[in-house]
C-alpha cells in the first residue's frame, strides 16, 4: 500500500508533469487566466489521466510486449513499434466516449468540462503519462496510482498558476513581458516552490 | 502566393516564431534543453516532421473530408514520428535513451498540429513544405538558445565539452546549479519571450 501511495505523492509533488517535465505546457498556460475555467480543465486531466493511463498499459501488456500475444498463438510477435500510434488512438476514443457519455448521462458535469474534452486529445500530459507508464514498466495496478497522481499534479498546478495570475492582471509589467512573459517566469517561481519538496523522502 | 518562399522561411523563423508568438509546442521545447546535444537533435526530428507532415497532409489535402481530418493528420504525424524513433533507436540509441519519451510527444506538439491545420490544410505542397521547415528552424532556433545557456553555465560545457573549467575539475569556473534545474528554462524562455517583443512590439499583448 505504501508504494502506490509512495507514486501518487511522488507524481504529484515531485514528478509533476507540467512543472518538471513540461507537458501539457500549451493547454496549461493557454487555460489558466480564471480559477474557474482552470479548474475545470483540471478536473478533465484528472479524469482521463485516471482512464487511459491503466487502459493503455493492458493494451501494452495483452497485445504489444514481445510475447504479449501469446494468448492468440503467436509468442514471437513484438508490436511494440506501434505503441505509439495505439496510445494516441486509445487517448482520442477514450475522449470521444467520455464527452458522449457525459453529454447523455451527467449534462451538469458535461457542461463544465465539455469544452476541454477536446482539446485534450493532443495534451502532451495525457500522452506523456502514458508514455512514463511504459517506460517505467508500471503494474496495472502501479498505472492506476500514476494516472491518479500525474492527473492530480497537473490539476494542482494549473489551478495554482490561475490563482496568480487573476491577481497579475492589477500589475503593471513592461509591455513586452506583458501576457505570455509574465505567465513564464510565475510559472518557473511555482516550479521552483515544488521543487523545495525534492529532499523530501515519502 | 503574396509571400515567396524566402520571406515564408525566415518570416517564421523570427516574426511568426512559433514558441515566442504562437505559443505553440512549448511541451517539449523545454524538457531537453539541458544540453546542446538532445536540443539539436531534437530541433532536426521536429524540423523533419513538421515539414514532412506539412508536405504529406498538403499533396492529400482534397482528398481528405473535413469531419474526420484531424484524425488523417494524426495518423499521418505519428507515422513520421514512429520512423524518427526507429531511426534513433537503430543508430543512435544512447540519444534516443536521453530523449527518453520527448521524440514520442512530438505527435502531440502543437506546432505540427498546429501547422498541418493551419497551413497545410489551405497550401500548395511546396510553400507548405518550407512553411514546415521555417516552424522547425524557428523552434530550433529557441530551443538552441535556451540549451546553450543551460548548459554553458550549468554544467560549463557545449554539446558535452568543456568550455569553462569546473571548480572540482580544479578549474576556475563555479557551475550555476539553478540552470540545471527545469524551472530555469521558464525563465530563459520568458526573457527570450521580452527581447522578441521589445524588438517587435507589434507582438505585444494588449491590456
Amino acid at each position: 500500500m505504501a508504494h502506490y501511495i509512495d507514486i501518487v505523492l511522488r507524481s504529484i509533488f515531485l514528478e509533476n508533469l507540467p512543472l518538471s517535465f513540461f507537458l501539457g505546457m500549451c493547454t496549461f498556460l493557454a487555460i489558466s487566466k480564471q480559477v474557474k475555467a482552470a479548474v475545470g480543465l483540471g478536473a478533465a486531466v484528472l479524469v482521463i489521466m485516471v482512464i487511459t493511463v491503466p487502459i493503455n498499459n493492458l493494451i501494452l501488456n495483452y497485445l504489444l510486449k514481445p510475447g504479449a500475444l501469446s494468448w492468440a498463438g503467436q509468442p514471437d510477435l513484438d508490436l511494440t513499434f506501434l505503441g505509439l500510434l495505439t496510445y494516441i488512438a486509445i487517448i482520442a476514443a477514450v475522449v470521444q466516449i467520455l464527452e458522449m457519455v457525459l453529454d447523455r448521462f451527467v449534462p451538469a458535469l458535461y457542461n463544465t468540462l465539455g469544452i476541454f474534452l477536446p482539446l485534450l486529445t493532443v495534451n502532451c500530459a495525457i500522452f506523456g503519462g502514458s508514455l512514463f507508464m511504459v517506460e517505467r514498466d508500471y503494474s496495472f495496478g502501479e498505472s492506476i496510482a500514476y494516472g491518479f497522481g500525474a492527473g492530480g499534479g497537473f490539476f494542482l498546478a494549473v489551478v495554482c498558476l490561475a490563482g496568480i495570475r487573476e491577481r497579475l492582471e492589477y500589475a503593471n509589467p513592461p509591455a513586452g513581458l506583458r501576457g505570455l512573459g509574465l505567465t513564464f517566469i510565475t510559472t518557473g517561481l511555482i516550479a521552483m516552490a515544488f521543487m523545495g519538496l525534492a529532499g523530501m523522502e515519502f | 502566393m503574396a509571400e515567396t518562399n524566402k520571406e515564408l522561411l525566415l518570416l517564421s523563423i523570427f516574426k511568426r516564431n512559433p514558441i515566442g508568438l504562437l505559443v505553440l509546442g512549448v511541451c517539449s521545447a523545454l524538457a531537453v534543453t539541458g544540453q546542446m546535444t538532445t536540443a539539436f537533435v531534437m530541433s532536426i526530428c521536429v524540423t523533419l516532421v513538421v515539414a514532412f507532415s506539412s508536405l504529406t497532409i498538403s499533396i492529400v489535402r482534397f482528398q481528405i473530408p473535413s469531419s474526420v481530418r484531424i484524425g488523417i493528420q494524426i495518423t499521418v504525424i505519428a507515422t513520421l514520428v514512429i520512423l524518427v524513433d526507429q531511426i534513433l533507436k537503430a543508430f543512435y540509441f544512447e540519444l534516443s535513451k536521453q530523449l527518453s519519451i520527448y521524440v514520442g510527444l512530438i505527435i502531440t506538439n502543437c506546432i505540427v498540429m498546429g501547422r498541418a491545420e493551419g497551413f497545410a490544410m489551405s497550401n500548395p505542397p511546396i510553400p507548405s513544405f518550407i512553411d514546415g521547415i521555417g516552424n522547425g528552424l524557428g523552434y530550433g532556433f529557441i530551443l538552441m538558445s535556451v540549451a546553450f545557456i543551460r548548459e554553458l553555465f550549468g554544467s560549463g560545457s557545449l554539446f558535452g565539452f568543456e568550455v569553462l573549467p569546473l571548480t572540482t575539475n580544479g578549474g576556475w569556473y563555479v557551475r550555476n546549479g539553478l540552470l540545471v534545474l527545469p524551472a530555469s528554462a521558464f525563465f530563459l524562455i520568458a526573457l527570450i519571450i521580452w527581447i522578441l517583443r521589445t524588438v517587435d512590439p507589434e507582438q505585444q499583448e494588449k491590456n
